[in-house]
């Protein structure tokens, strides 16, 4: 085995590691639903984001904030995931 | 007098230069190694890193575009916000981990982890300095804009004071100083920033008096000789352009009153949406007595402020090309952050991979707050009757100014370091690409562990002079825009190769090098040859511009992904196939 081979196979991903990518992927998915669901509003229904379903302020505010707080919150989920797949020890970092 | 600097302003300031300056020269006895200088030996803790991330993140463009942008234009400048933001998924589910597995001191490493490859290297490299110098463009605007008010020094000043404090964060002690000086400047921006917001939120929303409530236009002239006249007459202290941005009318539930009161965060976006809010447009023209720029009031609801199509105006009239132009905008945006070569490099300073996930966490956790905040610091001050018709990049610091002068001094403050944290960053990333990927790995030239450190240094040092060069050329830009540019450029050209490489098998090295020579070169042409460079950069007319729409992402980003595929099937795979994810 050649010295670039053995690095490589030390570098292989473990098994959790395979699991978070996916579970990343999931999440990742689920924000571009919800980042392309805005754009296609702003792009193609402007008059939507006016509207102020919910009292107070209106649509574009609300999704708006809504995307920060989501990549926050699947950050969150997505951190904890990986952390029960990888057995739920003590931070490593 | 929009502007006056004060003993105070300066203390203030020169107490947080000085003090970050000082911090960099204690550091620097610990990064004398390559890998010190480098990564900071890959041991900063992850929650340092995700502040530091912070730190090296929210640049000029975040903090003085974004504000500017909304105190002038409304919502769209909130769009920004959500574009940055969004990017930090990207970079956590996709990049983060495999980065920190794959790379060493640059992004060429993890680009070439699978090829051993020189073309890699060099192809990287001068795309890390292309788009590493584009982003350092409004950094050194946004620095000499806030030299003006605060020292009263001409923009050019502020240009160079930058640029000889980053250079010397950077020589002192590399990626261990510029940490901790993104560390401490993501802290205090987030921290002041949140103060500045509850302050906005106590005030509430207040009808408009003093020198902004004249609405009466005013027109700034600058004669052939150049001296500079306000309504025809010189300008000087006691005679200069009004400040503008007022309330005019609260919504009719507070019918006989001229202020709110303390509104709470929901309230105060509520209130504003029902106001009537006078914003300011302008107009330049030229005669034989000079260049006359007529600022003049335009009376808007608070709804027309807080919806899509104040900036974006294609969003309103619905032109095919105007809409494709956002759509690339925000694509690069979302595609852009986890591409940024400064942002990447920050993966190798923590310990494993972990680390890199709960770090890009925390930095998520502060980048989104203080997005958050943006909104309210730039309807604050589109409300604060302090705004500078000429300038909307000083709205975040005149907002403060509203409140007090010491307030304005920190701020300004914060605004600066917040500079020199971003600079010191995009002044690492390229001296790592000259150093260690062109000079040690591409020209082949041996060095021992100290000259590879001594040759970074030297590589900063010509770096923070092109950064002064270019702030001082593109002095007139709104910051927010110009980082636009350097997110296109970094999309196209970094992330259908990093992506590919992590998640094809069948990527070869030829591909990632046509991937990212094309993503660049075209992004780059693109951008030179649109309606935007022709008016702004060259002064031609939009018309004569070659390309349909300015933003180039959205026909560059696939084109890089498909070039890589088609030259990856084209060529032999590569004989070791590692694959991460």
């Amino acid at each position: 085995m050649s010295a670039h081979e053995s690095q490589s196979e030390s570098l292989k991903p473990t098994p959790a590691a395979t699991a978070s990518s996916r579970i990343g992927l999931t999440l990742f998915w689920i924000y571009v639903l919800l980042y392309a669901g805005f754009m296609a509003l702003v792009l193609f229904r402007p008059d939507l984001l006016s509207l102020r379903p919910f009292g107070g302020v209106n649509l574009a505010i609300a999704y708006g904030m809504g995307l920060i707080a989501g990549a926050f919150l699947l950050a969150i989920i997505y951190m904890a995931a990986c952390r029960a797949v990888e057995g739920g020890g003590p931070p490593r970092g | 007098m929009l502007y006056e600097s004060s003993a105070a302003a300066i203390a203030i300031f020169a107490a947080f230069v000085l003090g970050v300056v000082g911090l960099s020269f204690y550091l620097g006895r610990k990064g004398q190694s390559a890998k010190g200088y480098y990564a900071a030996h890959g041991e900063i803790h992850w929650f340092v890193n995700g502040i530091a991330f912070a730190g090296d993140y929210l640049s000029a463009a975040s903090f003085l575009g974004i504000c500017g942008m909304i105190a002038f234009n409304g919502y769209d400048g909130f769009l920004y916000s959500i574009g940055f933001l969004a990017g930090w998924i990207v970079a956590l589910f996709v990049i983060a981990e495999p980065i920190k597995a794959l790379g060493k001191f640059t992004f060429a490493d993890a680009l070439d982890s699978r090829f051993n490859s020189r073309g890699i290297k060099l192809a990287v490299a001068i795309s890390t300095l292309v788009v590493s110098i584009f982003y350092l463009i409004p950094q050194m605007v946004g620095a000499g804009d806030l030299i003006v008010p605060l020292l009263g020094l001409p923009h050019t000043v502020g240009v160079i004071l930058v640029g000889v404090a980053v250079t010397m964060i950077v020589v002192t002690a590399g990626m261990v100083s510029t940490t901790w000086v993104q560390f401490i400047k993501g802290s205090l921006l987030v921290f002041f920033c949140g103060i500045l917001a509850a302050m906005i939120l106590n005030r509430g929303l207040v009808v408009g008096a003093g020198p902004a409530a004249n609405l009466a236009p005013q027109v700034r002239t600058i004669t052939p000789d150049g001296t500079v006249l306000i309504d025809g007459k010189p300008q000087s202290k006691d005679h200069d352009l009004r400040p503008v941005g007022t309330l005019k009318a609260l919504p009719d539930r507070y019918a006989g009153k001229t202020s709110t009161g303390p509104l709470r965060p929901l309230e105060y976006l509520a209130a504003l949406e029902d106001s009537t809010i006078v914003t300011w447009s302008s107009t330049k023209h030229s005669d034989a007595a000079g260049t006359h720029t007529t600022y003049s009031p335009v009376e808007r609801k608070g709804s027309e402020l807080l919806k899509p199509g104040g900036y974006f105006k294609g969003l309103s009239t619905g032109k095919l090309a105007d809409r494709l132009d956002f759509a690339s905008l925000m694509l690069a945006l979302f595609c852009g952050t986890a591409s940024l070569p400064h942002i990447l490099i920050r993966y190798y300073t923590v310990k494993d991979a972990a680390a890199a996930r709960k770090s890009t966490v925390v930095g998520i956790a502060a980048i989104g707050a203080f997005y958050v905040l943006t909104l309210y610091l730039g309807l604050g001050a589109m409300t604060s009757g302090a705004l500078d018709p000429t300038s909307t990049n000083m709205a975040a610091p005149l907002l403060a100014k509203s409140f007090s002068t010491t307030l304005f001094a920190i701020i300004s403050a914060i605004a600066f370091t917040t500079v020199l944290g971003t600079v010191s960053g995009l002044i690492m990333a390229g001296s790592g690409a000259v150093a260690h990927d062109l000079v040690e790995n591409v020209f082949g030239i041996p060095m021992t562990d100290h000259e590879k450190v001594r040759c970074g240094k030297i590589a900063a040092v010509g770096l923070g002079i092109i950064a002064m060069v270019l702030g001082v050329l593109f002095r007139s830009f709104n910051v927010s825009f110009l980082v636009g540019w350097a997110f296109n450029i970094a999309a196209s050209a970094n992330l259908p190769a990093l992506v590919m490489l992590l998640f094809w098998p069948r990527t070869t090295k030829q591909g990632i090098i046509a991937a990212v020579t094309v993503g660049m070169l075209s992004s780059l042409a693109w951008i030179l040859m649109s309606a935007d460079t022709f008016e702004k950069v060259y002064g031609w007319s939009r018309d004569a511009s070659i390309v349909p729409f300015s933003q180039p992402g959205i026909v560059t980003i696939p084109l890089g992904f498909l070039v890589l595929v088609v030259v990856s099937l084209l060529t032999p795979p590569a004989p070791a196939v590692r694959r991460h994810g």
